[in-house]
C-alpha cells in the first residue's frame, strides 16, 4: 500500500540519530506493555502478522509517527481489535480517561467479528511443489504496481530492473494473507539493484537487495 | 473530544494501561504471558546471542562456512531461534564489501540473534535514507568507509532476516572465542559500525 510506512528513499526526515550506548530495550515501561499486548492480541483478534502490519501501514501520520515505534504497536493493536470487534471504537480512550479520574461512559462490548482465518502451519515458511520461476544470476524487473491493499513490494523498487542474487525459501504471500484471502506461498528472491538504476546517474555508487515475492517479478524479454 | 471538536492526545502510557485492563479483565490476555514476553526481550534475547555466533565464526572456520551457507541452521546449533528468525541469512563484511541492513517498510529485525531493534533502526530518517545515500548515512552515524568499498544495503521486505558477520579486527589474533564475544557490537552486526580491537 502506498502510504507513510513505505519510507524507502523518501525525503524530509532530517539527519539520522547516531547509536547510543546502553540504550534500554524499552525506554519507558508502557513500551514493553504495548509490545507484548500487540503480539498477544493478534490471536485474540484471529488475525495474522501480515494483517497486523497492514493495520500499521493504514495508520494516519499522527498515529504512525507521534508516539514512536511502540506507539505504532499500540495504535495498530487498537485498529485490529476494533475491526475484529473485540473492542468498541473509542473504548481505549474512554477507559484511559476513567483511569485518570474522569467519569465517562464506556461503550458496550461488541459481538466479536473475527475473520474466518486459520494458518496452514506455524510461521511464514512453506514448501511449494513448483520449481522457482527465476534463477540466481537472472535479470528480472519488479512490477510497476500500486495495489490499494497490503504489499511488500516497496515503491522505490517498482518498475526497476535487477539481478537475482539468492533464491530464498517459499513464504506465505503477505498481499493475500493480510486480507485473509489465502496463503498463496511463493518463492522469495533477493534481487540486487544498482543505485543508479533506482536513483539516477548522480546516485552514490552502491547496491540494494530487496526480498521480493515471485509474483512481484517479471522476466525480461 | 475536546470542546473545539479535536481529539485530545491521551498519553500512550495511559492508553496502553487502558488496553491492558480491557483485555485482561475479560481474560483475553494473560498478564503473566505479557511479563514473560517482556522479560524474554529485556534480559534473555539480545545482541549477546549474535556476538556468540560471530565469535564462533571467527574462531572456527568450519562453523563460519556453515553459517554463511545456512545461517538459520548454524545459528540454531548455538540454541538460538524463534520468532522473526525463521530464515536468517548471514552476509560477511570484508575489506572490500560492506553490508548494512534495514527494513524500509516497518522495522523487521533478526530478534533471535539481536533482540528488539534499537531506536536509530526504527527512525524514519534511517529507514528512508539508507537505501538512497548509504555512504552519507553511515558517515553521519560515525562510520567512514574507504571510497573503493562496495556497499550492499539489505532491505528486509520479506520474512528473510539479515545478520552481518563483521570483519574480525586486526590485533585480535591471540584472543579466544570467549574473549572475542564482548567486542562484537549490535551496531556492527547490523552494519553501521565496525568491530574495534580492544
Amino acid at each position: 500500500m502506498d502510504g507513510i510506512a513505505d519510507m524507502g528513499g523518501t525525503r524530509g526526515w532530517g539527519p539520522t540519530h547516531p547509536p547510543r550506548i546502553d540504550e534500554p530495550v524499552f525506554e519507558e515501561r508502557w513500551q514493553g506493555r504495548a509490545f507484548a499486548l500487540g503480539i498477544l492480541a493478534i490471536p485474540v483478534a484471529g488475525w495474522n502478522v501480515d494483517a497486523f502490519r497492514h493495520a500499521t501501514e493504514r495508520l494516519d501520520r499522527t498515529a504512525y509517527l507521534d508516539d514512536g515505534y511502540y506507539g505504532r504497536w499500540l495504535n495498530s493493536a487498537e485498529l485490529m481489535l476494533t475491526e475484529s470487534a473485540i473492542l468498541a471504537p473509542a473504548a481505549i480512550d474512554a477507559r484511559a480517561r476513567n483511569l485518570r479520574g474522569e467519569h465517562v461512559e464506556e461503550p458496550p462490548t461488541p459481538e466479536p467479528a473475527r475473520p474466518g482465518y486459520a494458518p496452514a502451519a506455524e510461521g511464514s515458511l512453506r514448501t511449494v511443489d513448483a520449481a522457482p520461476a527465476f534463477a540466481a544470476g537472472e535479470r528480472v524487473r519488479a512490477r510497476d504496481m500500486s495495489p490499494p491493499g497490503h504489499t511488500r513490494l516497496p515503491a522505490y523498487a517498482r518498475g526497476h530492473t535487477g539481478v537475482v542474487e539468492l533464491v530464498q525459501p517459499a513464504e506465505v504471500l503477505p498481499d493475500t494473507n493480510a486480507h485473509f484471502l489465502g496463503e498463496n506461498p511463493q518463492y522469495v528472491y533477493s534481487v540486487r539493484f544498482d543505485s543508479r538504476e533506482l536513483w539516477g546517474a548522480g546516485a552514490e555508487p552502491f547496491a540494494v537487495t530487496v526480498d521480493l515475492f515471485e509474483s512481484y517479478l517479471e522476466k525480461i524479454a | 473530544m475536546t470542546s473545539d471538536g479535536s481529539a485530545e492526545h491521551l498519553s500512550p502510557a495511559l492508553r496502553t494501561e487502558a488496553l491492558e485492563q480491557l483485555l485482561t479483565e475479560r481474560g483475553l490476555v494473560d498478564p503473566d504471558a505479557m511479563d514473560r514476553l517482556i522479560t524474554r526481550y529485556e534480559t534473555n534475547v539480545g545482541p549477546l546471542n549474535g556476538a556468540k555466533v560471530v565469535a564462533r565464526a571467527w574462531t572456527d572456520p568450519a562453523y563460519r562456512r556453515r553459517l554463511l551457507d545456512d545461517g538459520t541452521a548454524a545459528i540454531g546449533e548455538l540454541g538460538f531461534g524463534g520468532p522473526q528468525g525463521e530464515c536468517i541469512v548471514v552476509v560477511e563484511n570484508t575489506a572490500t564489501t560492506h553490508n548494512v541492513v534495514v527494513c524500509t517498510l516497518c522495522s523487521c529485525y533478526p530478534w533471535p540473534v539481536l533482540g528488539l531493534p534499537p531506536s536509530w533502526y526504527k527512525d524514519p530518517a534511517y529507514r528512508a535514507r539508507i537505501v538512497r545515500e548509504p555512504r552519507t548515512v553511515l558517515s553521519e552515524m560515525g562510520l567512514e568507509l574507504p571510497g573503493d568499498v562496495q556497499i550492499i544495503v539489505r532491505d528486509s521486505t520479506s520474512e528473510v532476516r539479515w545478520l552481518v558477520l563483521p570483519e574480525r579486527p586486526a590485533g585480535t589474533e591471540g584472543l579466544t572465542e570467549e574473549q572475542l564475544v564482548p567486542l562484537v557490537t549490535r551496531d556492527a552486526m547490523v552494519g553501521v559500525a565496525k568491530v574495534e580491537a580492544p
